[in-house]
């Protein structure tokens, strides 16, 4: 079974966020970037999948400047067979739907999989649209935020467990499919020493527009179905505010205020 | 800070801080309360390879080397010294040595169950009468056939009540000093040997300090490392990668000084401001900070010497001396900067403080460093003598 995952470079989830100049960008100096907490989920569960299953592959597929490697480099570590880089000047610009269609046919061009993972959302852009996207591009049933995955034996069926509002469904679906991953799902494992020294010798293959079916206004910012215009930093938490007094003055004071400053009562 | 590491060295510091923090951290302060030593912690430790780096793959380590290791002990001393120093001696104090100095069958036997985990090692030097003075050491060795019978006393075994092999140092020949020492490995369950009670300490709660006790156990003569009389050299020896991990460990505490002191004088208001906008505070934390910076670099480039096979005896030494008196300051100063929250076992840094404490003791004292530094610095006068 070939199993694809897809997994990105994100802001570390502690690393302070900073609107660049544009307003339209971060800045990325001095910024720590790791995989998807979620694609982990993903990359544990095909390396699961692969070893309960044997006679499978699982290959890592990111999109993104050089940074991305790192993040290859260390699914490879937790034990991913194979991994792809997919970049190109061309690429850059794009928007989710044109993100997926590059990953689709980067999913195509080797081989096309049986069973393609990635997380639920990312945690930097959360558009949750990549994974939707490629299973549109592929003509693949999808199953998106999922908290346990089971394949048929002969591999050709899987049933899902979904996190929906209020509760879980669940869904079977036949494979290839494409399947996102929820917190829950699995414990992922760290990359160890020896898969650090095994990931240093394997190849990281490089995936261009060249190598795709595509042409340069079908990808990247003249193929972006929407664009992003200006990010907003949230509102600074006003400070806390002591109330002084007696607990009676300050109970009554206390009503006062969310009464007629914040207006909560 | 760039401190060009390989790609695989940044993979193993971040493997190293993601496990500290998730898995480690959490449970740090119950085990300094508890006085528990983290077994399940040291188990997953293993897994990731964290106790075979400096073991040769042939033996079932990883060999990723000396660096590796102080920015794994780093991290690991980040979140908790007592977990620190016993990742660190099992690899410099003990695997480091079998790997250098012992015969071709003790290396197949312990190496690769030691970089397993499978067992747990410690390092026995000092005596009750022989600390910085090592080469005054009495516990005896005296050939009988083909074994070697100890008698004697061991004082301020790190893990000892845990370990499964101990590396010794005897005397063997009582009319030599230092020349008249021997090593060997010596299994817990060897007849004669026993294990004392676990020692009330200072700091350093989840790591067991034991003394040991040798009424005639008897040790196989091929259980020696290297050669008889070698034993003070192997000390020696093993010592200075020990040290490295000393740093290691104090640049570890020291970091997680100041990452309390920065958030505390972020958070902390006083006379209408965060404490961190007065120059008071400012002052203590860029000193910290800048002291810090120094003693990594000392410590990776004591670590790079030796990865290199290098000399790095004096580079070791100044390591050792500068990361940890650099790290009882930062304790120091992160409490004063906390005012008397600091003093409340409520924060963490009263017990970075209390682990800072012994850095600048074991695996040689401050000024033992000193004189091992002096000797280098000024070789010429000590080699007129």
């Amino acid at each position: 079974m070939n199993i694809a995952v897809l997994v990105k470079s994100v802001p570390d989830t502690e690393a302070r966020i900073r609107i660049a100049g544009d307003g339209a960008s971060i800045e990325t100096q001095g910024v720590k970037f790791v995989m998807n907490p979620y694609d982990e989920f993903a990359v544990e569960e095909a390396i699961r999948i692969r070893d309960k299953r044997g006679d499978s592959k699982v290959t890592v597929i990111s999109m993104g400047p050089d940074r991305a490697v790192e993040v290859l480099r260390t699914a490879l570590a937790m034990g991913a067979d194979e991994a792809v880089h997919v970049s190109d000047p061309a690429f850059e610009g794009g928007s989710p739907q044109a993100d997926a269609r590059v990953l689709a046919e980067t999913i195509r061009l080797i081989g096309g999989a049986d069973l393609v993972l990635g997380g639920k959302q990312a945690i930097d852009d959360d558009a949750s649209q990549v994974c939707a996207a490629i299973a549109e591009y592929l003509e693949m049933p999808q199953a998106q935020i999922v908290t346990e995955l089971t394949l048929s034996d002969d591999g050709a069926a899987a049933t899902a467990r979904r996190r929906v509002e209020g509760g879980d469904e669940i869904v079977e679906l036949r494979l290839p499919a494409v399947v996102t991953c929820e917190k829950g799902l699995n414990e992922p494992r760290y990359a160890s020493l020896p898969g650090i020294m095994k990931a240093k010798k394997k190849e990281i293959r490089k995936v261009t527009l060249a190598d795709l079916p595509l042409e340069a206004d079908q990808v990247g910012s003249a193929a972006a179905t929407s664009r992003l215009v200006r990010y907003h930093p949230l509102p600074e938490r006003p400070p806390v505010k002591m109330i002084p007094g007696e607990p009676a003055e300050q109970a009554k004071e206390l009503v006062r205020l969310l009464r007629e400053e914040a207006k909560v009562i | 800070m760039e401190y060009n590491l390989t790609d695989e060295q940044r993979m193993i510091r971040d493997t190293a801080r993601e496990f500290a923090r998730r898995e480690i951290a959490p449970v740090a302060d119950a085990l300094d309360r508890e006085e528990r030593f983290p077994r399940e912690i040291v188990r997953q430790m293993a897994e990731l390879g964290f106790l075979g780096m400096l073991v040769p793959e042939e033996y079932g380590g990883n060999a990723m080397g000396n660096l590796a290791l102080a920015l794994v002990l780093e991290e690991i001393n980040r979140v908790c010294a007592s977990t620190g120093v016993t990742v660190s001696v099992h690899n410099s104090l003990v695997s480091a040595p079998i790997v250098h100095w012992a015969s071709e069958k003790l290396k197949k036997h312990y190496l690769p169950r030691l970089a397993s985990g499978e067992i747990l090692g410690a390092y026995a030097l000092s005596e009750p009468d022989a600390g910085s003075d090592a080469a005054s050491l009495k516990t005896a060795a005296v050939r009988d056939g083909n074994e070697y019978v100890l008698n004697g006393s061991k004082s301020w075994i790190t893990t000892g009540e845990e370990a499964d092999v101990f590396i010794v140092m005897t005397r063997t020949d009582p009319t030599q000093r230092t020349r008249g020492i021997t090593a060997f490995l010596v299994d817990r369950d060897t007849p004669g040997f026993t294990i004392g009670r676990r020692e009330e300490k200072l700091g350093l709660h989840a790591s067991s300090t034991v003394q040991l006790f040798f009424e005639d156990a008897r040790v196989p003569v091929d259980h020696m490392l290297g050669e008889e009389g070698q034993g003070f050299k192997i000390a020696m020896h093993t010592l200075d990668g020990g040290r490295i991990g000393i740093a290691a460990q104090s640049v570890g505490i020291a970091q997680a000084c100041l990452d309390a002191s920065i958030r505390y004088a972020t958070e902390r208001e006083a006379f209408g401001q965060p404490i961190g906008k007065f120059q008071a505070i400012q002052w203590k934390i860029a000193d910290m900070a800048t002291r810090l910076e120094a003693a990594r670099l000392l410590t990776y480039n004591a670590a790079r010497l030796k990865d290199e096979g290098r000399p790095h005896t004096r580079e070791a030494a100044m390591a050792k001396l500068f990361a940890s008196e650099m790290c009882n300051q930062a304790a120091r100063d992160a409490i004063q900067i906390h005012g008397g929250a600091g003093y409340l076992e409520d924060f963490p840094v009263e017990r970075y403080f209390r682990d800072a404490r012994i850095t600048t003791i074991y695996e040689g004292t401050s000024e033992v460093q000193r004189i091992v530094i002096a000797r280098h610095v000024l070789s010429e006068l000590f080699a007129r003598e």
